[in-house]
């Protein structure tokens, strides 16, 4: 049962807008009154997952349910999808462009990081189609 | 204690005429336009003086101690921020200021600049322990030690626990006259000469622990006349004998603009930000963990640093370049040199932080998560409704925020004029139609 259901749509290669849609996120959790540790967690994984779809995907969008029991953040796109799950989701594996990399991003650890900092993770991606990712976060109250 | 109690920027409501200049400029939206006045919400408030500084109507004003409450002490000593050395002309020697001071009433002068030479040494020492933070935050200024507890929660725990140059001097100050003249400490009395207002409310609700060791702020501006004045004496009178008391370092002074503190903690990967938007952007960037390597970050609500406070006399370039050259006058001494370890122990329990700082959940709908949510809910429908515009005609700095105060029960949505405008508007369609329907 969710709540509370807000969509946030990303472009691809808009790098005036990269950023946003993880600040508001981060800020209607802080009015929620969302634990400051789950907070931080999720900004890292937020912001990662936002980045990707600047970078990687034709576009798409983060979404965004939260329940008493916990914050799931969806992030859906369309684009090239990924060949080989896991080796990207292996540190320091990266496709980006040697032009974003020289804006600081694409060291390769978006992935790992996310599911790292999110209490479950899954990735669906089809090649030619474009990737699904669902990060479940617990609100430990 | 009262809430108003908590802050230094206040109102004089004969001065406001209701405009929104403080309203859209306010960094964490803590000022709302009511019956035509501006009003503070207090827990949201930081008192990073934005708002002084914004106001044409100068209606926003800081609160600070007069000169004269000095004399509540028998012995009072002056401790002059850094920044009071950026303030005049061809000043050479830091010391004729100390003398004016003494010729303005007080009993002895200490340099705060003394206090970040020691909290410099206690910091870096913090830096080296294997379990420190990264990046560490710097605790000086507490405007934005305010805005991480209300914004940023999560980052309380990176905030470094030294205490503020100004307490550091204000505890060695009081401790060697004590000893000097064989004095009881409640019969002196510790001023700091303040460029800002969050100081005056630092002093009176301390960040990080219980009590503070200074007894009062007053602010340059009052003092810069009579100061002023007593430095064209000092020409001919030509200098005083040599005081005892240890002198700053060119590092400590230095902490008068952004980037000094960094400097002189000899930390490379140290980060220096200034004006309180800077400040919360890349705070974001930090919870974001977008800069990995980061090990200090000096953060400064006041564009150029402390000299750049609300309420100090010379505009903030002249000022930041008056403290660059006097600094490159003074000898090069390494932190290190000027400040021993035992030194900095010697402050035991006063050098660092005895109370957790707790995060103010000013921002929270509701203590309530679940209905929390069905307020935020709300907010998003009836921010649909709102135009968009944050014109900052209802008095809420932003559509948004309207949309929330709507929700929390601080205005309606009538309050919106576009709103209003289309009421109106169809009423006076129903009014027709119902003339035309009853028309004989």
């Amino acid at each position: 049962m969710s709540i509370l259901k807000e969509e946030f749509p990303v472009e691809a290669m808009d790098f005036v807008t990269a950023g946003e849609a993880s600040a508001q996120i981060k800020r209607l959790l802080k009015k929620l009154g969302v634990d400051p540790g789950v907070i931080r967690r999720l900004s890292i994984a937020c912001y990662e997952a936002e980045i990707n779809l600047v970078i990687h995907s034709d576009g798409g969008k983060l979404t965004l349910e939260m329940n008493p029991e916990n914050v799931s953040l969806i992030s859906e796109d369309v684009g090239p999808g990924i060949p080989d799950i896991d080796l990207a989701m292996s540190e320091g594996y990266s496709t980006a462009s040697d032009d974003v990399r020289m804006m600081g991003f694409g060291a390769g650890m978006g992935l790992a990081n996310m599911a790292r900092n999110a209490d479950r993770f899954h990735i669906d991606s089809k090649v030619g189609e474009g990737t699904r990712i669902e990060m479940i976060f617990d609100i430990n109250k | 204690m009262a809430a108003n109690n908590l802050h230094s920027v206040k109102l004089d409501k004969g001065k406001c005429v209701g405009c929104t200049s403080c309203l859209k400029r306010c960094p964490t939206e803590a000022i709302r336009i009511r019956k035509g006045r501006a009003t503070i919400i207090d827990e949201l408030c930081i008192d990073c003086g934005e708002c002084i500084r914004v106001c044409q109507q100068h209606a926003k004003i800081a609160v600070t101690d007069p000169l004269s409450s000095i004399n509540r002490f028998k012995y009072k000593i002056a401790l002059p921020a850094p920044t009071l050395y950026g303030q005049f002309k061809k000043l050479s020697d830091i010391s004729s200021i100390s003398r004016g001071l003494l010729r303005m009433g007080f009993s002895d002068v200490f340099d705060v600049a003394r206090g970040a030479d020691i909290a410099s040494r206690a910091i870096m020492e913090k830096l080296k322990s294997p379990n420190c933070p990264h990046p560490l935050i710097s605790s000086a200024c507490p405007a934005v030690l305010r805005l991480i507890q209300v914004r940023f929660p999560e980052l309380i725990e990176n905030v470094v626990d030294v205490r503020s140059p100004m307490e550091i001097a204000a505890t060695v100050a009081r401790k060697e006259f004590c000893e000097k003249h064989g004095v009881r400490p409640e019969e002196v009395g510790c001023f700091f000469i303040t460029p800002c207002a969050s100081k005056a409310t630092a002093i009176r609700n301390p960040i990080g622990h219980e009590k503070s060791a200074v007894d009062g702020a007053i602010s340059i501006i009052e003092i810069y006349g009579l100061l002023s004045s007593q430095l064209r004496r000092d020409k001919s009178a030509q200098a005083a004998e040599d005081s005892e008391q240890k002198k700053c370092t060119a590092l400590g002074i230095g902490w008068a603009r952004t980037g000094g503190e960094s400097l002189a903690i000899e930390e490379e990967e140290a980060l220096a930000v200034d004006g309180i938007e800077n400040v919360s952007k890349v705070l974001e960037e930090i919870e974001n963990d977008r800069l990995p390597d980061l090990k200090y970050f000096e953060g400064l609500a006041c564009d150029g640093g402390c000299v750049g406070g609300p309420i100090v006399f010379e505009n903030v370039y002249i000022a930041r370049n008056r403290i660059r050259k006097l600094v490159v006058d003074l000898p090069k001494e390494k932190i290190s040199d000027a400040v021993s370890l035992e030194e900095v122990r010697s402050l035991g329990n006063d050098l660092c932080f005895d109370k957790p700082i707790r995060p103010i959940e000013a921002m929270k709908l509701d203590q309530d998560f679940a209905e929390a949510l069905k307020k935020m809910d709300r907010i998003e429908e009836i921010a649909k409704q709102l135009p968009g515009l944050d014109c900052g005609s209802c008095g809420s700095p932003t559509c948004r925020a309207l949309a929330e105060d709507i929700v929390c029960g601080y205005a309606r949505e009538l309050d919106c004029l576009f709103l209003l405008k289309q009421k109106v508007s169809e009423m006076a369609k129903q009014m027709v139609e119902i003339s035309e329907l009853t028309r004989e």
